[in-house]
């Protein structure tokens, strides 16, 4: 692109148009409209939350209560911080693996026969909106897990680990982290399979040429050098996890106080987001809705965190394996 | 020199990995790398058993609940069992499609100045691709809290314009993204051709580059309508979900996922028998937008193909 931009001084021939000036003005302005968007966000979370941080101070991170009867108001943000990254860890330990699998699978061992059909179907789940996945998972899905795994768990289990006591019914912080990381795994296989496939074929032949079977030369060509990029990857399914909304609301059982944070992989919990979805427009105060807005702003600032890591780590990545590329 | 030590280290660690594989002569690697393989497979297998089970109990739980009432007419008295998700349908067609008419024509401009206009070493280029693509992964309910602060709460109403709004802060970093995507796979002798005819830069971008490339833009679209009309997070707090038909812009309006969401959290049959209804409406849009979407450009690429 630069290479004929720089040309341009070149060619008398191209006119000088009047709306030039102003298309480029256009364009310009609706770019800028991304950052305004930020500044947007920013302003309102922080506009909204202000009120519960004059309040509580950073108490508000650090309490457990959580009563919004008038008059007796107190608000801690803990026990949703911790359930947020309990469920997230769990669906990140599941999730990432079998990712990993499924994009290994789709760029170094399907054949092109089946890697269309495959890749579709990847994506169709990842075209699922939350909302059906958070009822299918409340309807059916969690009575396969409570039956098939948790019981058979806990009746193992349940005296010796503490992760299994508790009687489980399946609305509860596992099942959730599961639901999510089905949720996750289209998202994480399709960038890694993306940066897998930017891996360049001299890296495959390489390992080849020694004598390495196709799984030698993922591990030892492939992976190491896609490494930067699947963390990436993997960061960015990890913010989706933290920041999704609905299917939590449905099937995390929504504790709140003290009793939101787990003390086993059965119990009840809540995340940031869910305890937002649930009492927004029930707020029986302008400082509660302030609270809730504060965990909105709690939340907002780890996802910031995690996406702005996340892509500076995918854009290495790319930028190292092909200068001047895409992705 | 610290990483120069990190690469010597690399180098024999490698090297010895290397060294490994080629005196290794047993059966053991091949066994290893079909092993390998079948936990692939295993993995796709368990990522399409959820897809194929929710498309499975949506049909045969929602197939029973639709008929022309459910489908036209107004919810009626909670727990009854009677009445439809008609106010719903509209709702969600008209927040999704005012949010696209916000979003496309910014997310198409930015587009096309990330890809035609700036230079490769622009910081204010660089800043808006990058948090494009970090607001992509934004939580979907902070959204809902921006659009509550700013429009919801000035307005003094739950409305229309607050959910499109919402919903077109998801849309715009998406179809930015992809415009600019899709713009930069048109080669550039196009370009270059264009110029060499005297033809002004605006024009070229829309009417060569743009229409060259309308089918990778069209596509990034449809994509992201599909992704925002089944979003829920950000209607609770803008649109509230009402059981009467659209009134104005002003004024609160019923969606399909929003009222799967209330649907699930009632306690009655009824109630869930609906939700199955309307979640079957609503996935059978998104299949629709997704695979119809697969077939069109598959027909062109062989029309295509065929041309040339």
């Amino acid at each position: 692109m630069t290479k004929y931009k720089n040309n341009q001084s070149l060619i008398p021939l191209t006119k000088f148009s009047k709306f030039d000036p102003i298309f480029k003005s256009i364009i310009i302005g609706a770019s800028a409209y991304t950052l305004v968007m930020l500044a947007l966000i920013l302003f309102a979370v922080g506009e909204g939350s202000k009120e519960i941080f004059q309040d509580e101070g950073l108490n508000f991170l650090t309490s457990t209560d959580w009563n919004a009867v008038p008059g007796r108001e107190s608000f801690g943000a803990l026990p949703y911080i911790i359930g947020t990254l309990v469920s997230s860890g769990i669906a990140m330990a599941i999730g990432v693996p079998i990712s990993l699998g499924i994009a290994i699978f789709l760029s170094e061992i399907a054949g092109t026969k089946l890697k269309t059909p495959l890749s579709f179907i990847i994506e169709l789940l990842a075209a699922v909106p939350s909302i059906i996945y958070g009822f299918w998972a409340l309807f059916v899905f969690r009575f396969w897990i409570m039956d098939f795994v948790e019981k058979p768990l806990h009746s193992f289990f349940g005296d010796s680990l503490p992760f299994f006591a508790k009687t489980p019914f399946g609305l509860d912080v596992f099942t959730a982290g599961i639901v999510l990381a089905i949720m996750i795994i289209p998202i994480i296989s399709s960038i890694t399979r993306e940066l897998l496939l930017v891996v360049p074929n001299s890296q495959r032949e390489a390992a080849y040429s020694l004598g390495a079977t196709r799984w030698e030369a993922i591990k030892i060509a492939v992976l190491p050098y896609a490494k930067s990029g699947i963390l990436g990857a993997s960061i960015i399914g990890l913010g989706r996890a933290i920041g999704e909304t609905m299917l939590v609301t449905l099937i995390i059982g929504n504790a709140t106080g003290l009793n939101a944070i787990p003390t086993s992989l059965f119990s009840q919990s809540q995340t940031l987001s869910s305890l937002i979805a649930n009492e927004f427009n029930e707020a029986a105060s302008e400082l509660h809705l302030s609270a809730l807005i504060g965990l909105g702003a709690v939340l907002l600032l780890l996802t910031m965190l995690i996406n702005v890591i996340a892509r500076l780590l995918v854009y290495k990545m790319v930028k190292t394996s092909n200068p001047g590329g895409r992705i | 020199m610290s990483s120069k030590t990190k690469e010597n280290n690399n180098y024999t660690k490698n090297r010895k990995n290397v060294q490994e594989m080629m005196s290794n002569t047993s059966n053991r690697k091949i066994y290893v790398n079909k092993l390998v393989t079948i936990l692939c497979i295993c993995c796709i297998i368990i990522a399409i058993i959820p897809l194929g089970s929710i498309l499975f109990e949506v049909f045969k739980n929602g197939y029973s609940a639709i008929s022309f009432e459910f489908l036209t007419q107004k919810p009626g008295s909670i727990g009854s069992g009677k009445g439809g998700i008609g106010p719903a349908i509209q709702g969600t067609l008209i927040v999704v499609s005012s949010a696209a008419l916000i979003a496309v024509p910014v997310g198409v401009f930015a587009g096309i100045y990330l890809s035609e206009y700036a230079k490769s070493n622009n910081k204010f280029a660089f800043a808006v691709r990058f948090f494009a693509d970090v607001l992509t992964g934004l939580p979907s309910i902070i959204v809902g809290i921006v659009s509550y602060v700013i429009i919801v709460i000035s307005i003094g109403s739950f409305s229309v314009v607050a959910g499109a709004f919402s919903l077109s802060l998801i849309m715009i970093p998406l179809v930015t993204r992809i415009t600019e995507e899709s713009l930069k796979m048109v080669p550039d002798p196009i370009r270059e051709a264009a110029h060499s005819l005297g033809i002004p830069k605006w024009k070229i971008t829309i009417f060569i580059v743009l229409k060259t490339a309308t089918s990778g833009v069209l596509t990034g679209i449809v994509l992201s309508i599909a992704r925002i009309a089944g979003e829920t997070a950000p209607l609770i707090m803008t649109i509230l979900g009402t059981s009467l038909y659209f009134s104005s812009f002003t004024g609160p309006v019923d969606a399909l996922p929003l009222r799967i969401w209330r649907l699930a959290s009632l306690p009655y049959e009824s109630a869930h028998a609906s939700g199955w209804g309307a979640a079957m409406i609503l996935i059978l849009l998104i299949l629709v937008l997704n695979v119809g979407l697969r077939v069109l450009a598959r027909k062109q690429n062989i029309a295509t193909s065929r041309d040339t």
